[in-house]
């Protein structure tokens, strides 16, 4: 929804709350249902009202706790039966420096200081650890604002008595908890205040009158950072970029101005500004965004214009060019089949409004952001959230390589006559194994984002992995693939649950990119194999159908099982004697040990 | 702004807050006449009307008006 998107309007946002609720949940049918807590400092009505818009606009149904106000400590450490029933899927702290207990007086010396710094963070970090203890499931926590009055005036930021400081350091503090904890994570209102403008994000009004710690115009700011972290962590991250050149990655239009005349390179204001943006760019590849190119253009003018000296993006740098004149709309869905996403992993730029109104209509639920002038690109796509990061790992890094290897295994693909041929030329290594914790994060981030190899859709996060993994009924088993091209990392994940003489496959799924490597094959064989050390005689498989697991739906068939059942919404059940199983990979190795 | 304009551009600001096209307002209209209008939506409608209208509540002020047409005296005074 438009009025959703940066840059919104957030006094309109306010205004038609109510109206805005109401055509959100008459769209879209299929949610993921998530129990979130609000823990706060000050008053968090409005805070849930308008976090539960941006939720639902990305597809998350909220359903909230919120604790007494102002008790957002006691009601956290202490037993509170109320919030064990809730059985949050997700707590968030909204503290803000108007929960600061005591702020030094300028004599303080160091040490005086360092002592109450650290009794203001004892008191945070008891909250979360009791909080992981009793809930286990990720927090989201507030930083703190920087004060609106300087005592001391700029000397405030220097001086240990200084409050600036004191919240500056005490901030430290707090990110350092986040580094060394999993599932913990920040929402940087320092940020978000300093961005909206302190001046405005602390409006007294509000507070004397309802206790509420920030302007209800700076709402909901902060509702939708806190709405990209949630997003991020259940794996709604965008994964691409769909980007056009002329007058978008470049100024000028190669096509009609000719390659030396493109504004792009250090030379000129011009081309500066075009340059920045492909630097911006290209520093969001090194967080494992894919870049493509999508122009109308003569595919020998759009290759002659990437190669112009000036240009910061290389042609290695995106995985596909796609230059013709096909409606973008049609160039991007084949892009999206392309490279296995779904179009609403796609963020489309181009400088054109017709182009990008076109895409908005015909293509739904691609991001597309509203650009103005050139030297304000960067802040239009940077502002707008869709790359939020919760974790990083180093498939994250590599992925634009991996994508292009694709490409390059496809050229080999088209060599061989045979299929089975091709495969074993190469040189498949895998490693099947149970969980362990070293990969449970790049675990957890597969499960929360792979939806079309995926039987069950089942999400869950990473506690709830660790858990399970030690759990002797449970079985699970990730699967890492390596060619000769390189190593894909972990690309598939199974669990199993053991009742008695039966295992329950709950979850199946495997990255797109190793799609028909026969990686699900030697799956099985390591899950039958499985079976029969654990005295296992029958595998019951389960396929519930998405808008996006259709790929998937014969797949138990495929593997061998029969049909047990299937009820009116197309949810299958698939049966399987492990007796009647055969081993059917036969041209990836497996590695033992 | 006469009063009768006051009230031209505060009908559309309670129509969009309570999400309801059919209320209706009148000087002698109190908050339980229209359904939602409690302390938490409140907050939100003054909001909505300082927006609106371009004018700053005091916080006495925004808390203590007894019914719309003690709104919009107080409209009229800060505009």
């Amino acid at each position: 929804m438009r009025e959703l998107e940066y840059p919104f309007d957030a006094r309109l946002i306010i205004r038609k709350k109510k109206s805005l609720k109401r055509r959100l949940l008459e769209e879209e049918p299929k949610r993921l249902k998530k129990n979130i807590a609000v823990l706060g400092g000050s008053t968090t009505n409005d805070v849930v009202d308008i976090l539960e818009l941006f939720l639902l606009n990305n597809g998350i149904e909220p359903v909230f706790y919120q604790s007494e106000y102002g008790r957002y400590w006691e009601d956290g450490v202490f037993d509170n039966p109320v919030l064990h029933s809730f059985q949050p899927d997700i707590i968030y702290v909204h503290t803000t420096n108007r929960n600061i207990a005591a702020y030094p007086e300028p004599s303080y010396d160091k040490s005086t200081v360092d002592s109450m710094l650290k009794e203001q963070y004892k008191h945070y970090e008891t909250l979360w650890s009791r909080l992981q203890e009793k809930y286990d499931c990720p927090i989201i926590q507030n930083n703190f604002e920087l004060p609106y009055t300087r005592l001391m005036g700029n000397m405030d930021a220097y001086s240990y008595g200084g409050g600036v400081n004191f919240l500056t350091r005490l901030n430290i503090f707090f990110y350092e908890y986040a580094s060394s904890h999993e599932n913990f994570y920040i929402n940087d209102i320092n940020y978000q205040s300093a961005d909206f403008g302190l001046d405005k994000w602390y409006d007294p009004f509000y507070w004397y009158l309802y206790k509420y710690a920030m302007s209800l115009d700076a709402i909901p700011t902060l509702a939708f950072n806190i709405a990209n972290i949630i997003k991020s962590i259940y794996g709604k991250n965008k994964k691409a970029i769909a980007v056009d050149l002329d007058n978008t990655l470049w100024g000028g239009i190669v096509g009609d101005d000719g390659v030396w005349e493109l504004s792009i390179g250090n030379e000129t204001s011009r081309g500066q500004i075009y340059m920045e943006f492909q630097q911006y760019l290209k520093r969001l590849q090194t967080l494992g965004i894919l870049l493509n190119v999508v122009s109308k253009n003569e595919e020998e003018n759009a290759k002659a214009g990437m190669e112009h000296p000036g240009m910061v993006l290389k042609r290695d740098d995106f995985v596909s060019v796609i230059a013709n004149w096909e409606p973008k709309s049609v160039n991007i869905v084949h892009l999206a089949d392309e490279l296995n996403l779904g179009v609403d992993s796609f963020v489309f730029i181009d400088d054109n409004p017709a182009e990008r109104e076109i895409v908005r209509r015909q293509v739904a639920g691609v991001s597309v952001p509203e650009l103005e002038k050139p030297e304000k690109y960067i802040r239009a796509v940077d502002k707008a959230g869709y790359f939020e990061m919760t974790a990083f790992s180093a498939d994250d890094a590599n992925r634009n390589e991996m994508y292009r290897k694709n490409v390059q295994r496809s050229i080999l693909k088209n060599k061989f006559m045979d299929y089975n041929d091709y495969l074993k030329s190469l040189e498949m290594e895998a490693e099947i194994k149970p969980f362990c914790s070293i990969y449970m994060e790049r675990i957890a981030q597969l499960i929360n984002k792979s939806n079309q190899f995926n039987l069950t859709t089942q999400r869950f996060t990473q506690s709830e992995l660790e858990a399970m993994s030690k759990k002797v009924e449970c079985v699970t088993l990730y699967g890492k693939l390596k060619d000769r091209f390189g190593d894909n990392g972990i690309v598939t994940v199974i669990i199993g649950m053991q009742k008695g003489e039966e295992l329950d496959i709950i979850l199946w799924l495997m990255s797109c990119r190793v799609l028909k490597r026969d990686m699900e094959f030697a799956m099985m064989d390591t899950v039958v194999d499985q079976c029969i050390q654990n005295g296992i005689r029958r595998i019951r498989g389960f396929y519930y159908p998405t808008a996006k697991n259709v790929m998937v739906k014969e797949f138990y068939h495929t593997q061998g099982f029969k049909k047990i059942s299937e009820d009116d919404a197309g949810n299958t059940k698939w049966l399987l004697e492990v007796s009647d199983y055969e081993k059917r990979n036969h041209v990836i190795k497996i590695k033992e040990n | 702004m006469t009063r009768e304009e006051v009230y031209i551009k505060l009908l559309p600001v309670f129509k969009d807050v309570f999400d309801d096209r059919r209320i209706k307002l009148s000087d002698q209209t109190i908050s339980t006449d229209i359904v939602g209008w409690d302390s938490l939506m409140h907050i939100q409608l003054i909001a909505a009307i300082q927006d609106e209208f371009t004018i700053e509540f005091g916080v006495e002020e925004a808390a203590n008006f007894k019914n719309v047409g003690e709104l919009v005296d107080l409209i009229l005074k800060l505009i």
